[in-house]
């Protein structure tokens, strides 16, 4: 009550604050009269008895005045009182309000909108109920690699697992449409507790339920419901409808919710069912990944121990071929493995950011404390008129989080542009991509950044107001200064440069990195080579020899275009994404004890070496007579021979690919880059296409043109659709491109610590120069003297260079060894260079000095131009 | 004048305002002079402060305010007491009385 009194009185007093004025002004005067009328009435004449009322009352104003300050309302009329008086200061000087407006929106959009990718991937748990709980089974090998999981472990798992809810497999499913010439629907083949698992149920329809997992059940999907508006209209009647996918038919069961996202495989349209058959052997193949749900009340680390447990009860009891024996199991939180390999890009990023947010508002800061200094002889004046120190405090701090608020709204439109380049620029597998944004959080973020800065770079100037004498000030009016200032303006200068050597170093790593990645020998040769996929689709393609004779028949008529060289077909591409793991076996010697790698297997057609030009080393590489019927035949990389047969001679020794086999080595070829460029995991095995049981209904092709460029697609696809129409041909890609793209990661956080570098470079030098044309303007008085006095203008010139280099030089000096720390945490970007790398530091030590030697020249050219007889006069 | 006057004992101008106004509504300068009166010229109230009580005790509804017009064509704000302002008065009343009877126990055991 009293509360709504307060505020109800308060409202009334701003909104109507004549009326306001004229109550407590009519309350004084009635006052004021009934006094001098007590006085009339005690006998004094009119004259007297008004003069000694007034004497009672005092001071009208300060009566007025006193009544007027004592409601909240007056804070905020002062508040206001001071924003109009900040704005009306800023509208007065364009120039210093414009710069400092777009540097800060520079620094605080920058900082927001990595803040809005971090947001998403690291702050927020995933989008699903008690999310906490999600955990990534993970297989890790001898050597430390890891390994997708298999069905046959989530079988056994999933029946002896007791401290979970649910457990789920997955891979990808890219299913063909009724129309052979459109895209392919993005997709997944899951297991049926999936969605059980994420903890989600459709919108419409019902989740798959065991049984239409069983190998065998009728095709059943799932769509997501940007494809239900997309192609079905959002008709709800959709449930039960038959569409064809694969050449198949599959019936629609349910529709996900719009809000669903499946952070997993976010592009995914089509769910359905693996139906693995437990008997057909492909069981124990690496290619799903395996996710759980964990009870409540169980701590990850049990459940993982217990994962650990009954991985290692599983491999002994079974000992599955392709399973490395020291192969353990674990269960790690999904949020910690999905944003695995993106953290520590991300932090880093995220504290480079930061350094430009903090040089941008040291810049606004350093303008500030300069216009401060202009303006000294207003703040003493003011001072001398009653002004408290508080309250020119405020003042000063009202205008500085005005600019800084400024700023923050352009800054949030900068952010807005910046986040869809973000997105754009980001790397394919950037987790959670969807969910960046300028949301209601990062709004908030921006305007709680806005809000510090604004008080942190306000109170520069405002103490430095605070400590000034009026007096002093008054009497050295605003012409001749004292340099008390210029120890906090250098100050500032330095922690600028220094800042900006750390993130031009970082960057300077980063490309270093870049170089020195795409310098790496990838085993084969690149250029000319166009690789595409090929698939098989239909009934006829269950038979073996019928999907054999296909691909070699395709494969010879594209040998036939016109600038082909050759071709070759392969089970996986190197850098493509693909990742097919085996174990590769070799028996018991006398020498030696039974061994088993983890081993790429790529299934070939002869022509793939050759055409990927991958060098023989020893013994012969594949032919057309290494057909199904003849001699299993195998060849191996040369790490894989090294590893396990040294310096001997490994042609005709034999190997066991997963539980197939044996296979007889007759060649040894170089090491390959399989995974990534960064990545040394060469140990691989080939084998020809007809001579694996389990035959691959898609393969890549892969095509050397005579000359440097690859050879012309279309022409290419008129050869395959010349045997059958209706196969797809997809993911057509040049050999370079998937180079290129194989480090897009790298070249992401390396574009934007080039952008940061950039910016901070630009940000200090404007620095520099702000502060040495300040002291130069302000020191006109003393190189006119000492140029009338006889100083020549090189030595003038080198007064200022020497003042603008000194800072420079304690920076940069500050900044390496900053640097020197934070490479730290980048080590995990780096490749093929030390944190510590000369190279760089030297270069951004050079460039530095260059761009700051620049940036005092202009100051220092404009010093010689001081006339001493002007500035003299001037006294 | 007999006694010297003083400013009001700080902290007891609300009660004071309270106390003077529980009797009859009055203007500013009314509860002024009433004070004066009754404290025999002792307390002699700041116009300034008086007018910032009245803002202060009318917005924690201790007290009602009401404009009248003087003969002399005037404005003139009368106060009255509220019900919590009644209320407000007994509170700080009886806390004054225990207040003060302990400093004279205080300066009589000194004595």
């Amino acid at each position: 009550m009293s509360l709504w009194r307060q505020l109800m009185h308060g409202f009334r007093a701003l909104a109507h604050r004549a009326a306001a004025d004229k109550d407590v002004s009519d309350e004084v005067l009635h006052y004021l009269e009934q006094a001098t009328r007590a006085h009339v009435a005690n006998g004094l004449s009119l004259p007297a008895a008004e003069r000694a009322a007034r004497l009672e009352v005092g001071n009208l104003t300060v009566a007025r005045e006193d009544v007027r300050s004592s409601g909240w309302e007056h804070k905020v009329e002062t508040f206001v009182g001071d924003v109009r008086f900040g704005a009306r200061r800023l509208r007065s000087t364009p120039a210093f309000t414009l710069i400092a407006v777009l540097t800060l929106a520079l620094g605080i959009g920058g900082a927001t909108a990595i803040f809005s990718a971090v947001n998403p991937i690291l702050l927020q748990s995933l989008p699903y109920p008690a999310a906490e709980r999600l955990v990534e089974v993970v297989e890790t090998g001898s050597g430390g690699g890891r390994s997708n999981g298999t069905f046959g472990m989530y079988h056994e798992l999933a029946a002896r697992l007791r401290s979970f809810e649910a457990l789920a497999v997955m891979k990808p499913w890219q299913p063909t449409g009724e129309n052979i010439d459109e895209p392919r629907f993005e997709g997944q083949q899951v297991s049926a507790a999936y969605f059980r698992v994420l903890g989600v149920a459709p919108a419409i329809g019902r989740d798959f339920a065991s049984l239409d997992d069983q190998a065998g059940s009728p095709n059943v999907i799932i769509l997501s419901d940007a494809l239900w508006r997309r192609r079905f209209a959002a008709d709800p009647g959709v449930i039960g409808r038959s569409v064809r996918l694969n050449d198949s038919q599959y019936t629609v069961i349910a529709v996900m919710s719009a809000g669903f996202e499946n952070v997993l495989a976010p592009l995914a349209d089509v769910w359905t069912p693996l139906q693995y058959d437990m008997s057909e052997g492909r069981a124990w193949g690496h290619h799903l990944r395996t996710i759980g749900r964990i009870k409540p009340g169980v701590g990850l680390d049990a459940a993982s121990a217990e994962v650990g447990a009954a991985g290692t009860s599983i491999l002994k009891d079974l000992r599955p071929a392709t399973y490395d024996e020291a192969t353990t199991l674990s269960a790690a939180s999904l949020h910690d493995e999905f944003t695995r390999a993106i953290k520590p890009a991300l932090l880093v990023i995220l504290g480079a950011v930061a350094m430009v947010l903090v040089i941008a508002c040291v810049n606004v800061a350093n303008l500030l404390i300069a216009r401060g200094v202009q303006r000294r002889g207003e703040f003493a004046l003011r001072a001398a008129l009653g002004a408290s120190q508080g309250r020119l405090v405020r003042q000063l701090l009202t205008e500085s989080l005005l600019l800084a608020v400024i700023g923050g709204a352009v800054g949030m439109a900068v952010a807005a542009i910046s986040v869809k380049a973000l997105v754009a620029l980001s790397p394919a597998d950037l987790p959670r991509a969807s969910a960046i944004r300028v949301d209601r959080s990062v709004l908030l973020f921006g305007l709680l950044v806005s809000t510090v800065i604004g008080a942190v770079f306000g109170a520069f100037p405002a103490l430095e107001a605070a400590r000034s004498d009026p007096h002093q000030a008054l009497k050295e009016g605003t012409s001749r200064l004292t340099g008390g200032h210029r120890r906090t303006r250098g100050m500032l200068v330095v922690g600028e440069v220094a800042l900006a050597t750390m993130l031009l170093v970082a960057s300077g790593l980063l490309l270093r990195s870049l170089q020195q990645l795409f310098s790496v020998p990838v085993g084969f040769g690149s250029s000319g080579v166009l690789t595409m996929q090929v698939q098989t689709v239909g009934p006829r393609f269950s038979d073996a020899d019928e999907t054999t004779r296909y691909f070699a028949e395709i494969a010879e008529a594209v040998r036939t275009v016109p600038g082909v060289a050759s071709v070759g077909l392969t089970s996986q591409l190197p850098l493509s994404g693909d990742r097919d793991e085996y174990g590769a076996r070799f028996a018991a010697t006398a020498t030696q004890p039974e061994q088993t790698f983890s081993v790429f297997r790529y299934a070939v057609s002869p022509g793939y070496l050759e055409t990927m030009q991958i060098p023989l080393r020893q013994g012969r590489t594949f032919t057309a007579q290494d057909d199904a019927g003849a001699p299993r035949v195998a060849i191996v990389s040369a790490s894989l021979a090294r590893r396990r047969f040294e310096n001997r001679d490994p042609v005709g020794e034999r190997l066991m690919v997963g539980s197939t086999g044996p296979f007889t080595i007759v060649g040894v070829v170089g090491d390959v880059k399989q995974v990534s460029l960064a990545r040394d995991e060469p140990d691989a095995v080939y084998l020809p296409t007809p001579q694996w049981p389990f035959i691959d209904r898609t393969l890549s092709l892969v095509v050397r043109a005579r000359g440097d460029q690859p050879p012309v697609t279309a022409s290419i696809r008129e050869a395959i659709w010349s045997r059958d129409r209706s196969q797809p041909i997809l993911r057509v890609a040049s050999m370079d491109h998937l180079l290129a793209s194989s480090a897009a990661e790298r070249r992401f956080a390396l574009v934007l610590f080039e952008v940061f570098g950039v910016a901070a470079l630009l940000l200090a030098s404007a620095g520099i120069y702000g502060v040495l044309a300040g002291s130069v303007a302000e020191r006109t008085r003393e190189i006119g003297v000492r140029t009338a006095l006889g100083a020549s203008r090189s030595s003038i010139v080198s007064l200022v260079i020497r003042q603008g280099m000194l800072l420079t030089v304690i920076g940069t000096t500050i900044g390496l060894a900053g640097a020197l720390a934070f490479s730290q945490v980048m080590v995990s970007m780096l490749f093929g260079i030390t944190r510590l790398d000369p190279t760089t530091y030297a270069s951004v030590t050079l460039l530095l000095l260059t761009v700051s030697a620049v940036a005092c020249s202009v100051p220092a050219w404009r010093a010689t131009r001081v006339d001493p007889a002007i500035t003299l006069r001037a006294e | 004048m007999s006694e010297p006057t003083t400013d009001v004992i700080q902290g007891t101008l609300d009660m004071l305002i309270l106390k003077t106004l529980s009797l009859e509504p009055m203007h500013g300068f009314g509860i002024a002079r009433r004070i004066e009166q009754i404290s025999r010229g002792v307390f002699k109230v700041n116009p300034g402060s008086l007018l910032t009580a009245f803002q202060r005790l009318e917005r924690a509804s201790l007290l009602d305010a009401e404009w009248r017009q003087t003969e002399s064509g005037r404005r003139a704000k009368y106060y009255s007491l509220t019900r919590a302002g009644r209320k407000q008065l007994d509170v700080e009343r009886t806390s004054w009385s225990r207040r003060a009877a302990a400093v004279a126990r205080l300066l009589k055991a000194e004595a």
